[in-house]
C-alpha cells in the first residue's frame, strides 16, 4: 500500500525518559519539524497510534514519584486526558501475590474487528486489555492469575536492569483470538483464546545464560515480530540471536548465524518491511563479556537482509565512521509505510535518524534529545 | 481537613497546592481526595493500597504508613514527593 503523500501526514512519536517529542515531516520526508516536550520531566516509555482510526493515541507513562498511568489524546496530543482506570493487577492477600504495576511498557493496537480494544504490556510482566480505546483496562486474568505463567517470567533478577518487561504483544490479523507475546524474560508465547490459556514457544531458541541452553522457557526475547501479511511467519531479536519461525512447523531458526562474525547478531529492535515479509531491519549490539550493548567497535550500522535471513547487508551510510558507542532500544527503530520505506531509530544518547530509502543513507533529523526510549510512525 | 500536594500531583488539583479532603482514616481521605481529582490515588497508593515507593505521607508533621491510620478534622496531611530523581 502506497503512503498517499497527499493526505496523509507522518508524525514519529517520540518516547523519551524526559517526556513526549513529535517530530512531523515534510513535504517527501525531507524535512523535520520538532516539537515537544509534552509531559516534560515525565517518563514516556511508549506512544502508539491507532492505525485502525488514525486518531486514538496512547501514551505509556509513569513520573519519578508517582505510580504508571496511561494518557489518551486524540488530537495528536494537543490535549491529553487519563485513563479513568489505568493498568493494574488485581488486589491480592498474600505477600508474595501483591503484584504492582512499576510501569506500562508496551502498547498494542487490538485486532482490526475489534476497534477500540487495545493491549498494554508492563513491567513486571502483565498483559492488560482495554475494550474503549484506552479509557479503562483489566487485567488479562488467564496470564495475570495464572500460576504458570508467573513461573515463565522468573524472578526479580530474571528481568533486565529496569525491571522485567511483557512486550511484543502481537495480534494474529486473521484471528483477534490468537496472541503472541515476549517476555523478559521468559520467552516468547501464544494464545489461540484471546489469553485464557498460553503455551510456550520457544523451540530452537538458545538461552546460553542458563544451565540447559535449549529449556522449554526462560528466555530471553527482546523483539518478536508477526509479518500481517504472512501472518504464519515469526521474527525474533533474542538476547542470542535473531531468529525466524515458520508456522505450523513452530521451531526457531537462527538467522542471525548469516551476520558478520565481528558484528554478532545480538541486538535489541527488529523492523519488518510493511510489504515484503522477506525483509528486515536489525541494529546490532556488542553482546560480548558483559554485555556492553552498544554499536560494536564504536561503529553504528542497520543491518537489512531481502531473503528472511539468508545473508544480510550493512547499512552504515551518513552514520558515524567511528567512536559513536550508541544504544538503541527494543521499542526505538521503526519503519513507515512509504514507497520506498522509511527507517526510523533514536539512540539513548538522544539522536533520531532517519532514512528515507530503506537504510541506504542516513541522517540526523534531531539530536540533544533526552535518552529515547521508544520511536514509534504515525500517519494521520 | 487540609491536605498539602506535592507539585507532581498539581496537575490533577488545578495547580492548587493546599485542598481540602475529608476521612476518618487516611484511606478514606485518599478514596475523598480521588472523588475531588479523579486519577490522584493511583499514583500515589498502589493496588495493593501500599504507599508508592517514592511517596512519604505526613499527618501533622509525623509519617504514617498505612492507610488505616486515624485522622482528625483538625489534622493536617501532607503528601511530599521523597527526594530522588536524576
Amino acid at each position: 500500500m502506497k503512503r498517499s503523500r497527499r493526505t496523509s501526514k507522518l508524525h514519529l512519536l517520540v518516547a523519551t525518559r524526559k517526556g513526549l517529542f513529535q517530530l512531523q515531516a515534510g513535504p517527501g520526508r525531507r524535512s523535520w519539524r520538532l516539537s515537544g516536550p509534552e509531559f516534560l520531566g515525565h517518563t514516556a516509555h511508549h506512544c502508539v497510534l491507532d492505525p485502525r482510526d488514525r486518531r486514538t493515541l496512547l501514551l505509556a507513562m509513569r513520573t519519578g514519584h508517582l505510580g504508571p498511568t496511561v494518557f489518551r489524546s486524540l488530537d495528536m496530543g494537543k490535549t491529553w486526558k487519563e485513563a479513568k482506570r489505568p493498568p493494574a493487577f488485581a488486589k491480592a492477600e498474600t505477600a508474595e501475590d501483591k503484584r504492582e504495576v512499576d510501569h506500562v511498557f508496551w502498547l498494542t493496537p487490538g485486532h482490526a474487528s475489534e476497534p477500540g480494544v487495545w493491549y498494554a504490556g508492563t513491567s513486571p510482566q502483565g498483559i492488560f486489555r482495554s475494550e474503549d480505546g484506552g479509557v479503562t483496562w483489566d487485567g488479562v486474568a488467564g496470564f495475570n492469575d495464572n500460576p504458570a505463567c508467573r513461573k515463565w517470567g522468573g524472578g526479580p533478577q530474571d528481568g533486565t536492569p529496569d525491571g522485567p518487561k511483557m512486550h511484543s504483544l502481537n495480534v494474529d490479523p486473521r484471528d483477534a483470538r490468537h496472541l503472541y507475546i515476549g517476555m523478559s524474560s521468559g520467552g516468547v508465547f501464544e494464545s489461540r483464546d484471546k489469553g485464557k490459556s498460553w503455551q510456550p514457544l520457544n523451540q530452537g531458541c538458545r538461552a546460553d545464560f542458563l544451565p540447559d541452553p535449549f529449556p522449554e522457557y526462560g528466555h530471553d526475547p527482546h523483539c518478536m515480530r508477526l509479518h500481517p501479511l504472512a501472518p504464519d511467519r515469526l521474527y525474533q531479536q533474542n538476547h542470542c540471536g535473531i531468529y525466524r519461525m515458520e508456522r505450523p512447523e513452530g521451531r526457531w531458526v537462527r538467522i542471525g548465524e548469516a551476520m558478520p562474525k565481528k558484528v554478532g547478531d545480538i541486538g535489541f529492535p527488529l523492523v519488518l518491511h510493511p510489504r515484503d515479509p522477506d525483509t528486515l531491519w536489525v541494529f546490532p549490539m556488542d553482546g560480548g563479556t558483559v554485555w556492553p550493548r552498544v554499536s560494536p567497535d564504536g561503529k553504528p550500522a542497520a543491518y537489512v537482509t531481502r531473503n528472511a535471513g539468508k545473508s544480510w547487508q550493512r547499512l552504515d551510510r551518513g552514520l558515524p565512521r567511528g567512536q559513536a558507542w550508541w544504544t538503541v532500544k527494543r521499542q526505538a527503530m521503526c519503519a513507515d509505510t512509504g514507497e520506498p520505506v522509511g527507517i526510523y531509530f533514536g539512540t539513548t544518547s538522544g539522536e533520531i535518524w532517519a532514512s528515507t530509502d530503506e537504510g541506504k543513507q542516513f541522517s540526523c533529523v534531531a539530536r540533544h534529545l533526552p535518552e529515547i526510549y521508544a520511536v514509534e510512525t504515525a500517519e494521520t | 481537613m487540609k491536605v498539602y500536594v506535592p507539585t507532581p500531583l498539581s496537575s490533577y488539583t488545578q495547580e492548587a497546592t493546599t485542598v481540602d479532603a475529608t476521612g476518618r482514616t487516611l484511606g478514606e481521605l485518599l478514596d475523598d481526595l480521588d472523588r475531588r481529582y479523579p486519577g490522584i490515588r493511583f499514583r500515589i497508593i498502589s493496588e495493593q493500597d501500599r504507599i508508592r515507593r517514592h511517596i512519604r505521607i505526613f499527618v501533622n508533621l509525623e509519617e504514617v504508613r498505612s492507610l488505616a491510620a486515624p485522622l482528625r478534622p483538625s489534622d493536617e496531611v501532607m503528601i511530599v514527593g521523597a527526594l530522588s530523581g536524576g
